[in-house]
């Protein structure tokens, strides 16, 4: 700095503001490139039809086709599905482990599984999960002698149950979804003040007062965000849903996935199109959950 | 009273949740130890290890992991320290696009990528072109082109974990106040960078990279539509013809996350993150 030219100020400033922002022009070359660039190539792809002119009939055809239409669906329910149940199962444990006082140790354990059976996905989850409840899984074959054939006579898949099937891949994405809620409400709700609660039992509150009007409009938010976030989590989900269902079941991905691999629709802009509500729908729920997160930072941490 | 039945019902959902994370291991586990009629053995183990085609892809999968890591490691953390100290006003925008990968999954990702980069990308609206298509550039037999994108991938699915790791550790160690100590002493910028700031994020960027690890080392979207042959495509078709094997290798899949999950915790003392291609 100190040998820095006194004169021409101006261009100096220019100078060294091109040269700031020059160090992270490599960051902002690989962002457009391997970002930026494949996303715009699928908007505009979207916009237009095989000859390239431009159209709105993709986009329109989001919500006419059926297949398309079954595929959001069942996307959006599964998703749907499992953030809500992961969520309330997810916040019922670590409501367990922090104010349900649970000794540390319990804690500690459930908080380190958490995080791997949060990152615990795609193929070997799907492995898991057939020998686990499969035809012939572990737990099948337990229920079956123990439950179902001791006092129904009947096997668990004469229930209608099915491991390839939407409850089956709940209870799979279940395995993945409730660790995530474990994990980031714990830090929430240790972030309940014990003064709080005081001083809503010394101004005479029960505690069923306490919890309806103190802690559940401070928790309210985070709650629901971490299951907006559980949403996007299930909805851009592929390789789970591949591997154990190979494909019989068409959520959204595994449409785009067949559409990746030869052209199912026949209209590539089609596929474009529908690739693009899938990351309209995915960022609505990132903005949702950081709109959220607004409101618990005011309480919490 | 009271308490005792509030604890009652928390050890009921401790219970609950137990046996959700124990039971699909255990059963793995169990099945792939019964590869043997009437006894319990390794042999699904064995078989699994013993066939070149796994020590193939469970190699590239794991050199490709590293690669990501460091080349990872080499655009991040210059950034991150970049922006921290000379360029506060990029924040915003450097971290907007550290999020992208949240809202744009694997499946689109790839997608993305082979539609522009399977073309010779042109400058808009002239005929002059950027960059010959990369996924047929090939050096020697070799696939550079479809290797560039794939680390390229995996560098982005792991962007959001990786910079936070970088950025928090950056943080906690005051690197203005390294920075400037270092410069006073007389060090230069590679200097600072290797000697200095490296060293004192080192635990921020082993979370980052065995997070990366995990995220890669079985990924499956990216490596089977850009057509290499990974660990996560030759486990998805073992388990085609196989019983026994892919039990087995699942088994060891949930071991290196526990391991990687693991480490994490022991050196940063936090809860962990997440990430993973599901």
């Amino acid at each position: 700095m100190a040998d820095t030219p006194m004169t021409a100020p101006r261009k100096a400033s220019w100078k060294s503001s091109f040269a700031k922002w020059l160090g992270v022009a490599p960051f902002f070359l690989f962002a457009i490139f391997f970002i930026l660039l494949p996303s715009f190539s699928l908007l505009t792809g979207s916009f237009f039809d095989a000859d390239g002119n431009f159209t709105f009939k993709n986009i329109a055809e989001l919500f006419t086709n059926p297949t398309i239409v079954t595929a959001y669906k069942l996307s959006i329910e599964i998703s749907a599905v499992t953030a809500l149940g992961g969520g309330i199962f997810g916040f019922l444990l670590a409501y367990a482990i922090t104010i349900g006082g649970l000794p540390k140790f319990v804690r500690k354990a459930l908080i380190t599984f958490s995080g791997v059976a949060s990152n615990f996905a795609g193929v070997p989850l799907a492995f898991a999960f057939v020998a686990t409840l499969g035809r012939t899984g572990f737990v099948t074959a337990l229920l079956d002698v123990y439950v179902f054939q001791k006092y129904f006579g009947i096997k668990l898949y004469d229930t209608g149950f099915n491991l390839y099937s939407f409850a089956g891949l709940a209870l799979t994405y279940l395995y993945f979804q409730f660790p995530l809620m474990v994990l980031i409400m714990t830090p929430a709700l240790d972030g309940l003040k014990r003064e709080w609660r005081e001083a809503a039992e010394n101004l005479g509150a029960t505690a069923f007062q306490y919890w309806t009007r103190v802690a559940l409009p401070i928790l309210l938010p985070p709650i629901l965000g971490t299951m907006v976030l559980l949403f996007g989590n299930a909805f851009g989900a592929y390789a789970t849903a591949y591997a154990l269902t190979g494909g019989a079941l068409p959520i959204i991905t595994i449409q785009i996935g067949a559409q990746i691999r030869g052209d199912v629709l026949h209209n590539p802009n089609l596929g474009y199109a529908m690739a693009m509500g899938m990351v309209f729908i995915m960022a609505i729920s990132l903005v949702g959950y950081s709109w959220l997160q607004k409101f618990s930072e005011r309480w919490l941490r | 009273m009271k308490l005792k039945f509030k604890s009652l019902w928390s050890w009921i959902w401790f219970l609950i949740g137990t046996l959700y994370f124990i039971l699909p291991l255990y059963a793995t586990l169990d099945f792939s130890l019964r590869m043997e009629r009437d006894t319990i053995g390794f042999k699904a183990y064995r078989v699994a290890f013993a066939d070149p085609k796994f020590v193939e892809t469970f190699a590239r999968s794991n050199i490709l992991a590293v690669i990501t890591i460091i080349v990872s490691i080499i655009l991040i953390v210059p950034t991150a320290y970049w922006v921290r100290l000379r360029l506060p006003q990029a924040r915003r925008i450097v971290e907007f696009i550290t999020l992208l990968p949240f809202v744009i999954p694997a499946i689109i990702l790839v997608f993305g990528m082979i539609r522009v980069f399977s073309t010779p990308v042109r400058i808009p609206f002239t005929d002059i072109i950027l960059i010959q298509p990369l996924t047929t550039l090939i050096v020697n037999k070799f696939h550079l082109g479809t290797y560039i994108l794939i680390v390229a991938g995996y560098m982005i699915l792991a962007l959001p974990y990786m910079y936070r790791a970088v950025d928090t550790g950056m943080r906690t160690v005051d690197v203005r106040t390294l920075t400037e100590a270092s410069q006073s002493l007389g060090a230069n910028g590679f200097t600072i960078m290797w000697h200095v700031i490296l060293p004192n994020i080192r635990a921020s960027l082993l979370s980052g990279a065995l997070l990366t690890y995990a995220i890669v080392v079985g990924e499956v979207v990216l490596a089977s539509f850009l057509g290499l042959d990974t660990f996560g495509p030759y486990l998805f078709l073992l388990g085609q013809h196989r019983a026994y094997e892919p039990s087995a290798l699942t088994f060891v899949a949930f071991l290196l996350t526990w391991a990687a999950m693991g480490i994490i915790q022991l050196v940063s003392g936090e809860q962990g993150q997440t990430a993973g291609a599901h």
